[in-house]
């Protein structure tokens, strides 16, 4: 799909620079499908790319919200919930529903849920809308710890990955699961590409600029508000079956808890609003840095003359250190850093 | 400001990751002991003296007794935070050693992330070993090769609190009647009694009433009401963290006898019973990690590592503690895995596939256990391909006396047999879900 959408012509204006952002995608996407599985290994791919991505596809669905449009959310993590336990569910119940279907149902069912809890939005904004999403995060969180059906009855409450396959191939190595999130992931960042640049994307924009004046101009604020909730949540729903399947290989309802929905918000803050790719930077920024500071640790030998309790608190303590800096040196986030790092290294014309 | 940012970011990054092959040093005769630590995060008071006794303990080994039959243990820490995905990457960064040490086994030290590593571990070939924090029905080691749910399991705690009930009361025919309230913490952990403690009484006759509690549990006003409108005579308390002081404050508010509660093996550290204050004495709980200093391995402890200054706590008015004598209980239980494992490998650091036929050939007995110094503090422990849990289950009853705990009773072993095919039955049943074949037993 993404193939035949790189050989069309360009139509917009600004067509050199385009052509050649299209030329980076192509690389990249060769980079990531080919070139990763093959020298990554199973460290990298486990702990360090599948859950970068995963994250990030969740951070591309709050940011669609709260970046375009304007609103908040504090249930990221419910909204994963609902995605991680309705794969589960349907793999498990509907066993000769192959697997992007699978994701697809489970994205919607999430995305059902997005706009029923988006309803508030019509009626609120701000902190008071915020404090409304909670509601979403605790709803959830209590369902699936209280009816034990959603994980099949089992004595744990736990649910684990299912078999993944696609077309009889199995999807449960690394390498599997690694390309399982990588497209899935590509596919929908083209599509929220697409979005967000079309005429829904626009109105969103309006409507976060200002909402009064994009009522004005004949915007139905309203259903694009419902929308916002719907598409987030459906990119938030297919993040968390990632995320439980792809990568944890296990979730229960405290998998996705209030802690996992501030993430997801970070990750949108870090990596920057409005911007898809950013979100990958804030994911890996979240996800790696305290790995990093851990490593670093050991490999520095500092075990040996720093006591562990205070080294463990310290990386803790370094982490939240970068967050501030950052987000006061930059406030637009990691992707407007990056751009402007590239800007630098790029001949002006 | 913002290029040194960067630059400072990049840089850290390009000496964290790369770094760690340039200075390798060689530590291929030592066995790595890979130690998923939580110093931070909510669960922090649990684990800072949990992994005091268990760095402890191999300290001793590795300095005292010159390693494990000679071979030293290299531990490397790993924090999770009592987080699954940090307990994943810590997993993947040691499953295959560290170093040229090699990984026998991993403690994950976390129910949580053992679950996790279910199937991880199975493709991995490494075992995972979780003394009194596995699940209960990874018991078939035919269908869980790779898991060891060793020393504990719930099922076995809700024969043994009905074991103790009977003993109190003058026989089994005596529970006819009794009303045995279980106030549980409304999660996986806390569900696990629901079923097998319906079974025991449908058996013995005794009234089963359960009520739930919502995380985190300090709010129990109402289920305490209940349990005082439902006349019970005990209550079992299924708690976690703020849960228990509060149950046990609560119980003492509406006037219900706190000798009469009983705490799951969880709700039974010192740190639940002290902060409920002076209404606590009298509180009961079962143990299946013994507190105390006179055990003889703990006078070792306290003479080379304690008293040398050498020991990982910071306080050390927690040696001795719960969870303290857990860890060191934890670290005994690796020792003697790897020792297992060096009889019929010789004396050098064991793979993975090594260290999953020592785990599964495990067996602590009683003589051993008075060799390490260790009698009372854990009980005898056997391993078979077939049971990796443990034939037998067993545990203590203590009481709180207002400053420390008091064992009740010597060990209270729960009958094997009474839930084996119920909990064999259950791992079938995720054999076939998941397509899995029950490893053939080989010896």
């Amino acid at each position: 799909m993404t193939t035949t959408e790189l050989e069309q012509p360009i139509t917009l204006p600004g067509t050199r620079g385009l052509t050649r952002q299209r030329l980076l995608i192509a690389a990249g996407l060769a980079l990531g499908l080919v070139g990763v599985p093959l020298i990554g290994n199973d460290y990298w791919l486990n702990s360090i790319i599948i859950p970068t991505i995963a994250m990030g596809l969740a951070g591309v669905g709050l940011n669609l919200l709260m970046g375009y449009t304007g609103l908040v959310s504090l249930g990221s993590g419910a909204f994963m919930a609902i995605g991680a336990f309705a794969t589960y569910n349907l793999l498990l119940r509907l066993p000769f529903i192959p697997l992007p279907i699978v994701l697809l149902l489970s994205g919607l069912i999430a995305a059902v849920a997005g706009v029923f809890f988006g309803l508030p939005s019509l009626r609120i904004r701000g902190f008071y809308l915020a404090a409304s999403t909670l509601g979403a995060q605790f709803f959830f969180q209590w369902l699936f710890t209280n009816f034990n059906w959603f994980s099949n009855d089992t004595l744990t409450l736990t649910i684990s990955a299912p078999r993944l396959e696609l077309l009889g191939w199995d999807l449960n190595s690394a390498v599997g699961r690694y390309l399982l999130v990588t497209v899935t992931t590509v596919l929908l960042l083209w599509l929220a590409h697409n979005i967000v640049t079309s005429r829904i994307g626009r109105d969103w924009m309006a409507i976060r600029d200002m909402n009064t004046a994009a009522a004005v101009i004949g915007t139905k604020v309203a259903s694009r508000q419902l929308l916002a909730y719907g598409v987030s949540s459906f990119y938030c729903g297919i993040a968390g079956a990632l995320w439980a399947f792809g990568y944890l290989g296990t979730a229960d309802g405290y998998t996705f808890n209030l802690d996992k929905s501030f993430q997801v918000l970070f990750i949108v803050l870090i990596g920057g609003a409005a911007s898809l790719f950013g979100n990958f930077l804030g994911a890996a920024f979240i996800i790696l840095t305290p790995i990093l500071l851990d490593v670093a640790t050991s490999t520095f030998g500092l075990s040996d003359y720093i006591d562990q309790a205070v080294l463990a608190n310290a990386q803790r303590i370094i982490f939240g250190v970068l967050i501030i800096v950052l987000l006061i040196k930059e406030p637009d986030g990691l992707a407007r850093l990056l751009k402007q790092l590239a800007r630098k290294f790029t001949p002006q014309r | 400001m913002l290029k040194s940012v960067t630059m400072a970011v990049g840089l850290s990054l390009a000496v964290g990751l790369g770094a760690s092959s340039a200075v390798a040093d060689d530590h291929s005769k030592e066995q790595l002991y890979p130690l998923f630590t939580y110093r931070t995060g909510p669960y922090a008071p649990s684990g800072i003296p949990f992994l005091g006794g268990n760095r402890d303990y191999l300290r001793y080994v590795n300095e005292v007794e010159g390693g494990v039959d000679g071979v030293k243990i290299y531990i490397q820490e790993c924090e999770t935070a009592y987080t699954i995905e940090r307990g994943i990457e810590c997993y993947e960064r040691y499953k295959n050693g560290y170093e040229g040490a090699l990984t026998a086994a991993i403690f994950p030290h976390s129910s949580g992330l053992d679950i996790a590593l279910t199937e991880k571990s199975r493709a991995d070939k490494v075992s995972v070993v979780s003394p009194g924090g596995g699940q209960s029905v990874a018991i078939d080691g035919r269908v869980f090769p790779y898991l060891y749910p060793l020393v504990f399991d719930y099922w076995s705690e809700a024969q043994i609190i009905v074991d103790y009930l009977a003993k109190v009361h003058g026989g089994y025919d005596k529970l006819k009647g009794v009303k045995l309230a279980t106030l549980y913490h409304d999660s996986g952990y806390g569900r696990e009694t629901i079923e097998p403690l319906k079974i025991l009484s449908e058996k013995y006759g005794f009234e089963d009433i359960q009520i739930p509690v919502p995380h985190p549990g300090d709010q129990q006003q109402a289920q305490w009401q209940q349990i005082k409108k439902a006349g019970a005579d005990w209550v079992f308390l299924r708690g976690w963290g703020v849960m228990n002081p509060v149950a046990i404050k609560t119980a003492a508010r509406v006037g219900f006898p706190v000798d009469h509660v009983i705490g799951d093996i969880w709700s039974g550290s010192e740190d639940d019973a002290r902060p409920a204050g002076s209404v606590a004495k009298g509180y009961l709980s079962v143990s299946a990690f013994p507190p105390g200093i006179d055990f003889p391995i703990l006078q070792k402890l306290k003479t080379a590592i304690l008293d040398a200054d050498k020991t990982d706590l910071k306080d050390k008015s927690k040696f001795g503690s719960v969870y303290y004598n857990y860890g060191v209980i934890e670290a005994i239980i690796f020792t003697e895995g790897l020792r297992t494992g060096h009889k019929k490998f010789g004396n050098r650091p064991l793979t993975a596939a090594e260290g999953q036929w020592a785990f599964e050939h495990l067996d602590i007995t009683a003589e051993r256990l008075k060799e390490i110094g260790a009698t009372g503090l854990l009980a005898p422990l056997k391993v078979t391909p077939e049971n990796h849990r443990s034939e037998t289950v067993s545990a203590k009853v203590q009481q709180w006396d207002g400053k420390q705990w008091v064992a009740l009773t010597d060990w209270l072993t729960a009958d094997p047999a009474l839930f084996k095919d119920i909990l064999y039955g259950k791992a079938e049943a995720y054999a076939k879900e998941k397509g899995i074949t029950p490893a053939a037993v080989t010896n």
